[in-house]
């Protein structure tokens, strides 16, 4: 099979689950207790007349599947609803947000996989000494550590002591710094033992032995033939890894109060708000199906010994 | 068993295997052995005994009330009075840890209780029965990956509303998954051996043949996750808290004690330092203890 029709394969298998998670976000809102429209008039104590009124304007008089078809079709038109706490478009709200949570997610990416490698590749060739048991160390206690408790102690040694960044708000390189190493450090403890361990299996293959004997130097060996098999398994991670990336910038941009989709998130929920609530669930799905898809494809490229099936 | 194949792979493995069958029970004395001899294993597991006896014992190793606020003592620094400080409210910060390691402990257990009920049981079915309820379960799985981390949690939460047990309920649901995937596999590998397949043609009922033949067969590794799970569910629980999705005050929460820091970092560094400490420690504890049972019950895995 060529990439290309595996690609649109896969493609193919993941619309029967992002239709699956349409039905799922379409449903919290008959879950919620409560009715939205009683939610959207909030405090203004309401007649029926005037609750029967915004039943039908926001189409809750209507049978559920048309209900559920219509909210299809709002999707696929890039209406997500309008939020019943600011009453403004809810993708508007998610699109002002993004760049904000995606600058936090990609420079912790960029921290958390250089460390990650160069922590994993280091204690796996220095395997059994010192270098190797202190790193492994400092991971076990990276993976132990919430990343509310370290965003806190950094602001507090680097914001209150130090005075060295601002200890929150978002915009600017120096406001990134700190969100940035919080989110970065704690997964590169997770992707260090996962490329240590990667690795170490990687140099006990024959093809290492093969390419000392043949004289090449050690440097070669550890890039090109140890590295490139090793990581592997580590793009893998690299894209749950994003994820997980996302769900920590909940926690981060609380504790550093920044915008971003996951401080609206818990604000979200904290206010009831149900239909941001559904637009954000449904955005963060699918752009993790998405990353996940893309990972897949480049986890084919990486490694032509894995023939799609 | 009328698939010829299925047999012959049987047959193959049993072969195989054959150096490495010893009697049922040694398995676990051995794991215990490697295990107490892992430094790190001991160590999570004696600091692990230290910390539920604090939990349990809470009331005699405390002087102070855990909730009970004294305006005249707020925000006083660790000393012989105090040893770890006191918060915005006046209560000592030692003693709102200690008793907050019994509502962290109970987050990780009961987390996991309901994670390993969910996703074992459904991990069996998936794997055993097979067909369109293995392909439903695991599409069920496939679309909680959409959500990592705490993410599901929070979906969950948006739903049932925030509360310390519904924190519970959605950091269990949510690690569900991955019992279930582990759980399948195993029962995928073990339904293949000879074993099960002389259990079929005695006429074992399949509840029989699943409790008593596949499920303790594949405990190890439910073990190892359920283990790790507990430090992952104490972290989630405690995010939640923080988030303000969780525990409520006045109660001695160690996230939500971080959230009550936050606006005292200049004036009071340890009402933030030490409720984290609190937390690295656990969790560290129980994954130190959770890697070494994996080495133990898999010395292949050991380098």
């Amino acid at each position: 099979m060529t990439m290309t029709r595996y690609a649109a394969q896969r493609l193919l298998i993941t619309i029967p689950t992002m239709l699956a998670i349409t039905v799922l976000v379409f449903s919290m809102l008959q879950l919620v207790p409560g009715d939205p429209a009683e939610i959207f008039l909030g405090e203004h104590q309401s007649s029926p007349e005037l609750l029967a009124q915004v039943r039908h304007d926001m189409g809750l008089d209507r049978p559920l599947h048309i209900q559920y078809l219509s909210y299809l079709w709002g999707i696929l038109h890039g209406d997500l609803g309008v939020s019943l706490y600011t009453n403004q478009p809810v993708l508007k709200q998610i699109m002002d947000a993004l760049p904000y949570t995606l600058e936090l997610a990609l420079s912790s990416l960029l921290i958390s996989t250089i460390l990650g490698v160069v922590l994993g590749v280091v204690s796996a060739l220095k395997h059994n000494t010192w270098v190797d048991s202190v790193s492994m160390a400092l991971a076990l206690v990276g993976v132990s550590m919430p990343v509310f408790w370290l965003g806190l102690m950094l602001i507090f040694f680097f914001s209150v002591r130090l005075r060295w960044f601002p200890p929150m708000g978002q915009g600017g390189l120096d406001r990134l710094v700190l969100p940035a190493l919080a989110l970065g450090l704690l997964s590169s403890a997770t992707l260090a033992r996962l490329v240590r361990s990667s690795m170490l299996e990687v140099l006990s293959e024959d093809y290492i032995r093969t390419a000392r004997a043949k004289g090449l130097r050690e440097r070669a060996v550890i890039i090109r033939h140890a590295l490139r098999n090793a990581l592997i398994p580590a793009v893998t991670v690299l894209g749950l890894q994003f994820g997980g990336l996302l769900s920590g910038a909940v926690i981060t941009e609380t504790v550093f109060a920044r915008v971003g989709l996951g401080r609206m998130y818990v604000e979200a929920i904290l206010n009831k708000d149900i239909t941001m609530v559904q637009g954000l669930t449904l955005m963060i799905a699918l752009s993790i199906m998405v990353i996940n898809l893309v990972v897949d494809l480049s986890y084919a490229m990486l490694d032509p010994r894995i023939r799609y099936e | 068993m009328s698939n010829p194949r299925m047999s012959l792979r049987a047959l193959d493995s049993a072969s195989l295997d054959k150096s490495e069958v010893e009697p049922a029970h040694s398995l676990w004395m051995d794991a215990l052995r490697r295990l107490v001899r892992n430094p790190g294993a001991v160590a999570g597991a004696v600091l692990l005994t230290l910390l539920i006896l604090a939990a349990i014992l809470a009331p005699y190793i405390t002087r102070y009330d855990p909730v009970k606020m004294v305006p005249s003592e707020r925000l006083k620094p660790p000393s012989a009075q105090y040893w770890l400080g006191t918060d915005p409210f006046g209560r000592d910060i030692y003693t709102r840890i200690v008793y907050g390691s019994r509502i962290s402990l109970r987050m990780g257990i009961i987390s996991v209780a309901i994670a390993s009920l969910l996703g074992v049981t459904g991990g069996l079915i998936a794997g055993y029965v097979g067909g369109r309820l293995d392909t439903l379960i695991m599409r069920l799985v496939d679309i909680t990956l959409a959500f990592p981390g705490i993410l599901l949690a929070l979906v969950i939460i948006a739903v049932l509303g925030p509360s310390l047990f519904n924190a519970m309920i959605a950091v269990g649901i949510s690690a569900s998954p991955t019992y279930a995937r582990v759980t399948r596999g195993m029962v995928l590998k073990t339904k293949a051996e000879v074993y099960i397949e002389s259990a079929v043609a005695i006429g074992c009922r399949p509840l029989r043949i699943i409790l008593r033949h596949i499920l303790p067969n594949i405990l190890g590794p439910i073990v190892v996750v359920a283990t790790l799970g507990v430090a992952g569910a104490i972290i989630s629980g405690a995010a939640l808290s923080f988030l303000g999705l969780g525990a409520t005050p006045p109660t001695p929460e160690w996230g939500l004690m971080l959230s009550d820091g936050r606006n005292y970092l200049r004036a009071a560094w340890w009402i933030t330092t030490f409720p984290g400490v609190a937390i690295v420690i656990t969790v560290l504890s129980i994954n130190l203890l959770g890697d070494g049972l994996r080495d133990a019950l898999d010395p292949h895995m050991q380098r």
